[in-house]
């Protein structure tokens, strides 16, 4: 029995900042029957459902209660994994590799509008002991690990702005990115602070999203019009204490991404893989997890991003869909977004946004402060 | 869900904290506690470990969101793969089947699963953290609280089948007694019928003796997949069958007398097992029971014993310890107490060591072969089964 | 402060391993140890949709509604924008009964801290009166007299009809509450 699992259905809500119009219910529901439809199967053919959400971003505690209805999948076997998007794709994966599933559906979604104060949400993300009793924002970690990152690597801060200013750029060729917008890199500098070094314009904005994939099996996928492959998938959590981390580098993308490339028999992963979706919810991380995924030497993403390598049209195509800087931070849904925007541009699906000869690609993604939890999947065509 | 699986999974090793309403111990240390004596008595060290599957009820408890990342060091998970599969009560036998994802997969050969919970850090009542279990437009402002959800299902079962209270509170005597034979057990007592009915009623039909306790405490196992199982262990208790479902979220439109998802999942996980003859081929069950009445709930819906005729059985004594068929020998939630993913996790731990031979006083009759394990949860709405055996 | 003995026990079985583990006792937990406490402050707005808003603004009209399915024919409340079993769009939209027949009750004598309640609290599911299979939802039941579990049973039983007690129209908010509660219908033949 060959072991090969496919994409063959995705289904993604536009994101945007606000979705008073629909409760979570129904927006997820719209992107399962996009995603069953693009598939080409019915809900009732569906095998297992993983879904991915986590009880403070809902505000609902035992929020996998409220999964089942809306992806079709009353009495199925459904599971919530509270965790990253990738590691709910990964779940999926297994499913199928295990034999006893063709057809798994994952789910992410977010509804960050529906958080009065998002900030109250992710200090009780910090150890109650050690951490916050400093009452301090928790984005100081970014800054804290933004500053260790341009020290060791020898990276500048306009490079950094110059991820922000190619990601926006990129979203006004993606019709679903909401913050597309021309800014140049000495706009995102003059933007202030957040917590220094980063500052306000290198945060990726909240957005309100959902996304559904179908995923199959390799016999499954042949009889689906559009199968796009998961060659190699990775995931990864270091540890949680912030005394004891490599402030510099993340490991967790680095570890992940060797998992998944060795998975998919990628031995020189600069060459073999053609363009990537990587998170960018601070805009050092695009840099960063291009490093720690071997897309760019120690020190050379910035480099690279400066010369342009990194646009459409670079050498290295990354975040082509606006990343999260243009399409919006999503919570673990970011995974899935990204995920969805590297399917769309193998399927060459992707209009204005389409990268030449998108036939591998890569995700990166990372569950946030302050996590180091992520996850690494290579996708490609055949 | 019909075809085999590819690969044989076993559990090779167990490991226990004791349960306690309030532990000095952080749930990492707990956990820690757990872990490193699943891992010793597997025989593997840490780094064997491929990959590391958490299962710990809602954030609220803690008062940490994402506290799967949090918790991971106490769980062995630094610089591994590792996942938080969540449904709830439900997650503690989930666990299980997450880790024999991990394994049957062929991705991993070698899996640590770990189940924790620590309630007492949810001031002043650990049951603060289920007020926002319920639907945050449409019963939330009625002010519901969890009781309310059980107390109202076993109202139905009983009127649904003409079942007496005091055919409940029989559950609550046999458990707190099985426990007293068990190590970590919290809540173990020498209690008759009388005892448990003339304990308050906290929502009618339910008392205070048919409620399991709040607690703190950890339990872990080690996965491992067919030729490491049979290099590090002479004798693998194998994982035959797994399944779970899980019901729609509009409770108030299902029949609340019967759990048909538990026995969507068993169905499952007999199939995957090749149970056909579940009441014959199965030796030992451990049902979860964190309300007295679900244990009886639970065996009908695991197709053990006929709808509404569970508490029959009971009283007749199928369910004893020396009975027909052993039910939460172990002591169950109600006995041994309810940390409530490692409470799950410690039903496959008592299945482990009953088919092993190796339950010393608890040890029922007769070298059991193969056992059930059932965990559930959300708004009464998820089955979790697990089926283990000796072949 | 003082650390409290490390308990270990050992028992004829498994795991042949001592348990590890330190049990606190009350007077320990409160005070003899340290803690740190966070009060959270989270809060939500939750958007409540198309199909929970309209539901809404009926029960502030004093009307309940449900939705019909137009394939498996199914009226249910609360209504729903799709129908989760046929996983299609449920739009038509129909005004039902206020009245109800109790699926279950129960008699709660203690808030969600465990602290005793005076008059004891009635959650009742009801099944609304036009729905198919009779289906329902959440809500109380008030109207009886008594607060011991005897009495109350004797006024009520499974099955039994009752109707909804509404707020006064320019109280209702448009939300759940603005039905009081349910409450026995009297002199009403049985079902």
């Amino acid at each position: 029995m060959s072991e090969g699992v496919a994409i063959v259905g995705v289904g993604a809500a536009v994101p945007r900042p606000l979705s008073r119009d629909v409760s979570y219910r129904e927006m997820i529901f719209d992107a399962a029957t996009r995603a069953h439809t693009d598939a080409g199967v019915t809900h009732h053919e569906i095998d297992s459902v993983v879904s991915v959400c986590e009880d403070l971003h809902e505000g609902t505690s035992i929020t996998d209660e409220y999964v089942p209805d809306q992806l079709g999948a009353v009495l199925k076997p459904v599971q919530t994994i509270a965790g990253d998007g990738v590691q709910g794709v990964a779940t999926g994966f297994m499913l199928i590799r295990t034999g006893i599933a063709d057809l798994v559906v994952i789910e992410s979604h977010c509804k960050s509008s529906n958080i009065l104060r998002h900030g109250d949400v992710l200090e009780m993300a910090l150890d109650p002991v050690y951490d916050r009793p400093l009452r301090a924002n928790p984005h100081y970690i970014a800054g804290m690990e933004m500053r260790r990152y341009l020290h060791e690597s020898g990276t500048t801060e306009e490079a950094v702005a110059a991820v922000v200013s190619k990601n926006r750029a990129h979203a006004l060729d993606n019709p679903v990115a909401p913050f597309g917008a021309r800014i140049h890199t000495d706009d995102v500098l003059a933007s202030s602070p957040l917590c220094e070094p980063l500052r306000v314009l290198e945060m990726s904005p909240y957005a309100d999203g959902a996304v559904v994939f179908v995923l199959a099996s390799e016999e499954r996928a042949r009889r689906c019009p559009r199968p796009v492959w998961i060659r190699g998938i990775g995931w990864i959590s270091d540890s949680p204490w912030l005394a004891m981390r490599e402030w510099a580098d993340a490991v967790y993308a680095s570890l992940s991404a060797q998992m998944a490339y060795q998975m998919a028999g990628i031995a020189s992963p600069a060459e073999e893989i053609g363009f990537a979706e990587v998170d960018d919810t601070y805009a050092y991380k695009e840099l960063q997890h291009l490093e720690a995924a071997q897309l760019a030497p120690r020190g050379r993403a910035g480099v690279m991003t400066l010369a342009g390598e990194t646009r459409r049209d670079g050498r290295l195509p990354v975040n082509c869909s606006g990343g999260s800087l243009g399409m919006g931070y999503c919570f673990d849904a970011s995974a899935l977004y990204r995920i969805a925007e590297a399917a769309r541009q193998i399927r060459g699906e992707s209009g204005r946004a389409q990268v030449a000869h998108a036939t591998t690609g890569l995700v990166i993604s990372w569950r946030g402060v302050p996590t180091q939890s992520g996850g690494a999947v290579v996708l490609n065509a055949d | 869900m019909k075809r085999k699986p590819r690969r044989k999974v076993a559990v090779i090793g167990a490991g226990l904290s004791l349960f306690m309403r309030r532990a000095l111990e952080t749930g990492k240390e707990l956990s820690y506690y757990a872990a490193s004596q699943a891992l010793e008595t597997a025989g593997v060290r840490l780094k064997d470990i491929q990959a590391v599957v958490m299962a710990t009820a809602p954030d609220a408890f803690d008062g940490v969101h994402m506290k799967g990342d949090w918790l991971l060091d106490g769980a062995g998970g630094v610089r591994k793969p590792y996942t938080r599969a969540y449904v709830g009560g439900g997650s503690g036998v989930f666990s299980i089947i997450s880790g024999w994802t991990l394994v049957a997969s062929g991705l991993f050969d070698l899996v640590l699963v770990v189940g924790e919970e620590k309630m007492s850090s949810c001031q002043p009542h650990p049951q603060g953290a289920f007020l926002t279990i319920f639907d945050h437009t449409i019963e939330r402002p009625l002010g519901p609280n969890l009781l309310w959800i059980f107390s109202l299902e076993q109202h139905r079962y009983m009127s649904s089948y003409g079942i007496r209270n005091e055919d409940i509170a029989l559950v609550s005597v046999k458990n707190k007694r099985n426990a007293l034979n068990h190590p970590a057990a919290q809540v173990a007592a020498n209690l008759s019928v009388k005892d448990v009915l003339a304990s308050d009623v906290v929502a009618w039909p339910v008392h205070r003796l048919m409620v399991s306790p709040v607690s703190d405490g950890a339990a872990a196992i080690v996965l491992a997949a067919e030729h490491v199982a049979r290099r590090l262990s002479e004798k693998p208790v194998w994982v035959q069958g797994v399944g779970w479902s899980l019901d729609t979220s509009y409770w108030g439109n299902r029949d609340l007398a019967y759990p048909r998802y538990v026995e969507r999942a068993a169905r499952m996980a007999y199939g995957m097992a090749g149970i056909s003859e579940p009441r014959k081929e199965i030796h030992i069950a451990e049902p979860y029971d964190p309300f007295a009445y679900k244990e009886l709930h639970h065996l009908e819906g695991l197709l053990l014993a006929d709808r509404g005729k569970a508490p029959d059985d009971l009283a007749r004594g199928r369910f004893d310890r020396t009975g027909e068929l052993p039910t939460c020998p172990s002591g169950g939630l109600m006995g041994v107490g309810n940390p409530i993913a490692a409470a799950g996790v410690m039903k496959v731990c008592e299945l482990f060591w009953q088919l092993r031979g190796e339950a010393g006083a608890r040890q029922i009759p007769g070298n059991p072969e193969r056992g059930v394990a059932q965990a559930w949860g959300d708004l009464m709405q998820i089955g979790t089964v697990a089926v283990l055996g000796v072949h | 402060m003082a650390k409290p003995a490390r308990a270990v026990r050992k028992m004829d079985a498994p795991p042949w391993l001592a348990l590890r583990g330190s049990p606190l006792s009350d007077d320990e937990f409160h005070g003899k140890v340290s803690t740190t406490s966070w009060i959270p402050r989270l809060e939500y707005g939750w958007d409540a949709g198309i199909a929970i808003s309209r539901f809404l603004e009926g029960l502030k009209a004093g009307k309940i509604l449900g939705v019909r399915c137009r394939v498996c024919g199914r009226t249910v409340t609360p209504p729903r924008a799709f129908c989760e079993l046929d996983f299609r769009p449920m739009d038509d939209w129909v005004e039902l009964a206020d009245t109800a027949t109790i699926n279950t009750y129960s008699i709660c004598y203690v808030t969600w801290d465990l602290k005793p309640l005076r008059k004891p609290q009635i959650p009742a599911v009801v099944e609304i009166d036009g729905t198919t299979p009779r289906v329902g939802f959440l809500h109380l039941i008030g109207g009886v007299n008594g607060s011991s579990v005897e009495a109350i049973r004797k006024q009520l039983r499974v099955g039994m009809p009752v109707r909804a007690v509404w707020k006064k129209p320019h109280q209702r908010a448009g939300a759940i509450t603005d039905i009081l509660y349910f409450e026995p219908v009297k002199r009403h033949p049985e079902r």
